[in-house]
């Protein structure tokens, strides 16, 4: 308490306790504001174009949309492709990652404080701060380049996939942490086989947990756009071929931020894309409400 | 053979695989950036020079590497008081309040938007605001991205140091208290010197959130090849020079930018663990 200058008279210390106070607050509101700035700027300027042709119609070419704009009309047409893609990839994603990451994340839980299960936490952890470029030009490397032969779906979803996974392991080790041991002790006491225990008792216990943690981690990969540029490149036509170069809605607000005539769809793309993006955060919000 | 013993076998094969991932993702990075190293040697690391002109390809990659490292860290600085006001507000004055709530929420959705629509509002609304107010001439640059890096990495800044400010124990706090200590001397005094390590690692887990990001970088910093010579100088990053020139790219510019993704890589590896090893030395 050196600090405190005794000749410092008490008014003059409750005035830089209240300036403080009223920093913090200040400061925070700054903080979150961009969020609301964001959010309204998007619903202002999007709102017009969101509607059910926009969910439903293919985008439109640059001709079309000059014409349109020519006319001082809407740009026509929308972004099913995007859409459609997206759920194609961030799909396969999942089902790559989910299982993976749901056993490891058992497998580090089963294994505390063991050598092998520490490095793999810690290669987990490392894979985690792996900028997602980085994933995509891996993805490229490996799927683009011998899997697929060229830009494919399936390119995009191995680079989410590789994101998600350590996200997943985390949260599904932390949640079984939560646990009380003596569920499962009491499961091994009945004489349940192992196997029974882990997917009997553990995994539906933890399951609003393991929930909150596949959801964030969907949610976080649904907005990606840099992997899927080097890996899943994009379409102006609807895809479900795998191993073919397809759209997805963070992919197609960057082709209409490129092209001088689409820029008016940026805004309902994005507006849908934050839609979507919050959906997915809110219900894990509620998965983790509930466990509580 | 008894299922218990399957299962464990089962458990292990299957949590290789991100021990295999990662091991590959190195494995190919490095054989990647092999041609470009084998021509150009470290010089990579300090050459400047960036020409993809055929006949004179020449590739440095100094001018992507001061970018990423001049952003982030302008963005840490700009963050700072905010992330920093934002933990004491959730984890100290307003702790398990409300209102604590609801900001925690909305800090927590500024994580979830993505970096492209960060972009777009960076570019439509802050580069405009910015010019407007007679701060920059394009508005495009160093500063325009770090406002918006900024403003990105402050949920992952402040989780962290929210948790350990509000895991001070109160115990210390009330002796200051009963001191008579001011709020202000109590957190000034008792519980940032308690939570200063925790506080320190949520900033280079966040540095590290930066080194990375690459949309909205991309969309702001202008994509010029040069070492940005200050605030207001365009520049690139590690992640954005990828971004804009991987399309075109084969060959030795391929393997250069892969080299520059390999680098990327390593920088965020070791920036993560020191962030790590601190939370775990207070643990």
């Amino acid at each position: 308490m050196k600090a405190i200058n005794e000749a410092e008279n008490i008014s003059s210390r409750i005035r830089k306790d209240r300036v403080f106070l009223g920093l913090v607050v200040f400061f925070s509101v700054i903080t979150v504001s961009p969020i609301i700035l964001i959010i309204s700027k998007l619903i202002e300027k999007g709102y017009k174009q969101l509607s059910f042709g926009f969910l439903v119609e293919k985008t439109p070419d640059t001709m079309e949309a000059m014409t349109a704009i020519a006319n001082n009309e809407l740009i026509p047409g929308g972004i099913v492709n995007g859409i459609l893609g997206t759920l194609l990839m961030v799909a396969m994603a999942a089902v790559i990652a989910i299982p993976i990451a749901i056993i490891t994340g058992v497998y580090l839980y089963e294994n505390q404080g063991k050598w092998l299960a520490n490095i793999t936490r810690n290669v987990s952890d490392i894979l985690q701060g792996v900028p997602s470029i980085v994933l995509g030009l891996i993805s490229y490397l490996w799927v683009v380049k011998y899997v697929t032969n060229g830009f494919s779906a399936l390119a995009g979803s191995v680079s989410l996939a590789i994101m998600m996974l350590p996200m997943i392991v985390r949260s599904t080790e932390e949640t079984l942490k939560m646990i009380p041991q003596t569920l499962k002790e009491a499961g091994l006491a009945l004489g349940i086989p192992y196997w029974r225990v882990l997917t009997g008792i553990l995994i539906p216990t933890g399951f609003s947990g393991l929930m909150t943690g596949i959801l964030l981690a969907v949610s976080r990969v649904i907005g990606e756009t840099a992997p899927l540029m080097l890996t899943a490149l994009g379409s102006r036509a609807i895809n479900m071929n795998i191993s073919k170069p397809t759209s997805a809605i963070p992919l197609l607000i960057w082709e209409f931020y490129n092209d001088p005539n689409m820029v008016d769809m940026i805004w309902s793309s994005s507006l849908l894309l934050m839609i979507i993006v919050l959906a997915f955060n809110l219900t894990a919000k509620q998965f983790a409400a509930n466990r509580k | 053979m008894n299922s218990d013993k399957i299962t464990k076998i089962v458990l292990f094969s299957v949590s290789f695989i991100i021990l295999i991932v990662a091991g590959g993702i190195v494995f190919s990075l490095v054989g990647g950036a092999i041609p470009s190293f084998k021509t150009f040697g470290f010089g990579f690391i300090t050459s400047s020079h960036w020409d993809p002109t055929d006949g004179r390809e020449n590739y440095g990659a100094l001018p992507f590497i001061a970018g990423t490292l001049i952003t982030s860290f302008a963005a840490l600085v700009i963050s700072f008081p905010l992330s920093f006001a934002t933990s004491l507000f959730l984890g100290e004055y307003y702790r398990n309040t409300r209102v604590a709530k609801i900001l925690g929420t909305m800090v927590d959705l500024l994580a979830g938007i993505p970096s492209i629509v960060y972009g777009l509002w960076g570019f439509y609304i802050l580069r405009p605001f910015l010019i407007g107010i007679g701060f920059e001439n394009q508005g495009f640059g160093v500063l325009t991205s770090s406002i918006v890096l900024a403003i990105m990495i402050i949920p992952y800044a402040t989780s962290l140091s929210n948790e350990i400010i509000s895991m001070v124990p109160n115990d210390l706090k009330e002796a200051a208290y009963s001191l008579g200590s001011t709020r202000y001397e109590v957190i000034r005094y008792v519980t940032v010197p308690a939570a200063r390590s925790g506080i320190f690692a949520g900033y280079i887990l966040a540095f590290g959130r930066a080194l990375g990001e690459t949309m909205a970088v991309t969309m702001l910093i202008g994509n010029s090849n040069i070492i940005p010579d200050g605030l207001f100088s365009t520049g690139n990053t590690m992640a954005s020079v990828i971004a804009n020139q991987f399309g075109e790219a084969d060959g030795l510019k391929l393997s250069s930018l892969i080299f520059i993704g390999l680098l990327l890589f390593v920088i965020t590896g070791i920036v993560n663990s020191i962030g790590k090893l601190i939370i775990r030395k207070m643990n």
